[in-house]
């Protein structure tokens, strides 16, 4: 069997295959390549070598435990995907979210929002030889995941946005932590900025490669930061503004040519941009009712169990902040509707609390959300992360489908690196962000 | 300009074509007759509305309407920042509707993802294969018949000096 570029190709050019297993694709991805020299004259790019079906799982879970698996979609900014998931049930069961749950979502969004970043621009900087960058890059995400692993307790597969709120009260000493993810990423900035952008060779590599016109990104479906390095302004979160984001000030960074070397500053600056809306984000933060006692004094869980056995236990349990359900007192502030896990104390110690967990877990119980589709997205890392939900009335989704930013990029890299040297297609591969989650679900 | 106005040109222009219109969850929606699609998603993207970008494009299976498969097709206007839903049931006698790939780039890809989960043909697209599963998969894993665990039979090893 032909492939489509075998076909195509003139019969004096060079075919030669990159990937699946290249050390340079950052995920499974093949390009066939049609070379006249070194130059790229055509290619065909072949996906799914990471397709999990996401979709099809989906439609066998309840809407509670599809969470996590929206984790392992981009996985470098978790968080981001599952906001967007939470995000989409919220506006089907018209459920309100505490203001204080919602400066910490928009915190932990730009978090992750600067890791992806990071990420991206660490990956497409070191294969243009910049290994040093690489590291500073590194260095600075390692901070955001101590941040961002102190209040969700996991570094990548966080599964900490939940439907009505959040999973956990941020920590009440997250403060130091956020103050040095926030110092190291601006250093980091300010270093790198100085090795690259007007670095002779960075730019040689960069500028006037793989330029998307505006009318192309368009046409391809681009969004978020390529979409901007063409020098079109759409953000969703100023074009259809969700949480606390129209309070808060901050701007849209634009590209003009919209090749490499513009979709690496237009991620620049948002990370700057990012940083603001965290440090603002913080200091708006309402205060948590009862952050004093946030870590509980009582009694010590295994007591309270052995108590339970022979009488109901009213006293608070002694349990870490990080657990589900350990401080009920806290929940108003961070959790509304009946859409969140019953609190573990209760379930353990009182017939009421087992029975209300019994009916949330139980098939056919737990989140039912009204018939209907919906579609609603978010700024993930990538662009507009959006999710089309059809609901039957049932516990599970009769439909999920994920909007994946770069799967609209990445289909219009065969065009991008036409024309172009074998040495930039990596480059502007890293440049479009491809994370094999989220492109092959 | 609000999606309301639109919608009632779209009514007037295309009034034999659109069956339904809703707006649940805030979300406009319209149900159009298949043959219409590519004359009402170019009228959607010229000036004045400029729906310039096709958002996304997917399918649902219902296995037990009239019109087994409904196309879903979401578009954005960057100059009115509306977002619209067009929808359009394929039978399933007659698996086919015109393609987008002529009009947007990006349907290309799109449309190949819902030729491979649920065996829809696109009439006039440039390159009509399976998008994330091999070419000698059996089935469409997306339909709603297709069990969880199925098992597929081994294909032979590909081998390029035998191609």
């Amino acid at each position: 069997m032909l492939t489509r570029i075998q076909k195509e190709a003139q019969p004096e050019s060079l075919l030669i295959n990159m990937g699946p297993s290249h050390p340079a694709m950052h995920g499974t991805i093949r390009i066939m390549l049609e070379l006249d020299g070194e130059v790229v004259r055509n290619s065909e790019v072949e996906v799914g070598y990471l397709h999990r079906g996401f979709e099809k799982i989906c439609e066998n879970k309840t809407y509670f435990s599809l969470l996590p698996y929206t984790d392992r979609l981009n996985y470098v900014s978790p968080l981001i995907n599952n906001l967007g998931y939470v995000m989409t049930m919220e506006k089907m069961l018209g459920i309100e979210v505490p203001e204080r749950a919602q400066y910490i979502r928009v915190i932990m969004s730009e978090m992750s929002r600067v890791s992806d970043h990071l990420t991206a621009l660490a990956a497409m900087t070191m294969e243009c030889g910049a290994f040093t960058v690489f590291l500073y890059y590194i260095k600075a995400r390692e901070e955001i995941w101590n941040f961002i692993e102190q209040t969700a307790g996991a570094r990548m597969t966080t599964s900490y946005i939940r439907i009505g709120g959040v999973k956990t009260d941020i920590h009440p000493d997250f403060e130091p932590l956020m103050e040095k993810a926030i110092v190291m990423t601006r250093d980091v900035l300010k270093d790198v900025s100085g090795l690259l952008d007007k670095n002779k060779i960075w730019i040689d590599r960069t500028r006037d490669v793989a330029v998307a016109s505006p009318e192309t990104a368009i046409n391809y479906g681009f969004t978020g930061p390529c979409l901007r390095a063409s020098g079109v302004s759409y953000d969703v979160r100023k074009a259809h503004p969700y949480l606390v984001y129209d309070q808060l000030n901050w701007e849209v960074p634009l590209g003009e040519k919209g090749d490499n070397y513009d979709r690496y500053l237009v991620r620049m600056k948002e990370m700057e941009q990012s940083l603001r809306i965290i440090e603002q984000a913080a200091a708006k933060m309402p205060k948590a009712t009862s952050s004093a006692d946030l870590i509980a004094k009582g009694m010590e869980p295994a007591e309270a169990i052995k108590t339970s056995r022979s009488q109901k236990v009213d006293a608070a349990i002694q349990l870490s902040p990080n657990l589900e359900g350990s401080e009920k007192r806290s929940y108003p502030d961070i959790v509304s509707g009946k859409y969140s896990v019953p609190p573990k104390e209760d379930t353990y110690t009182n017939i009421e609390g087992l029975i209300n967990h019994f009916k949330f877990f139980m098939r056919g119980h737990g989140i039912r959300p009204p018939k209907g589709e919906v579609y609603f997205s978010v700024e993930g890392g990538n662009g507009e992360l959006g999710y089309y939900i059809v609901s039957d009335g049932t516990d599970k989704p009769y439909r999920l489908h994920l909007r994946a930013p770069c799967f609209h990029i990445v289909s219009a890299l065969e065009e991008l690196i036409q024309g172009h040297y074998i040495a930039d297609i990596i480059p502007t591969f890293g440049s479009t962000n491809m994370i094999g989650g989220e492109l092959d679900r | 300009m609000e999606n309301k106005e639109i919608i009632e040109s779209l009514q007037r222009k295309f009034s034999a074509s659109i069956l339904d219109v809703s707006a649940q969850f805030g979300d406009d929606t319209l149900l159009i007759d298949k043959a219409a699609l590519l004359d009402l998603v170019q009228f959607l993207k010229a000036k004045p509305y400029e729906f310039s970008m096709l958002l996304d494009l997917t399918c649902v299976d219902y296995p037990d309407k009239d019109d087994r498969f409904e196309m879903v097709y979401h578009f954005l206007s960057l100059s009115q920042n509306l977002r619209i839903r067009v929808k359009a049931g394929v039978s399933e006698t007659d698996l086919t509707i015109d393609s987008l790939a002529g009009i947007w780039k990006n349907a290309n890809w799109l449309e190949r993802e819902i030729f491979d989960m649920f065996g829809i043909s696109f009439n006039n697209h440039p390159d009509m294969r399976r998008l994330f599963m091999y070419a000698g998969f059996e089935g469409h894993p997306l339909r709603k018949d297709y069990p969880l665990r199925k098992q597929q039979p081994c294909i032979p090893l590909r081998n390029s000096d035998v191609d």
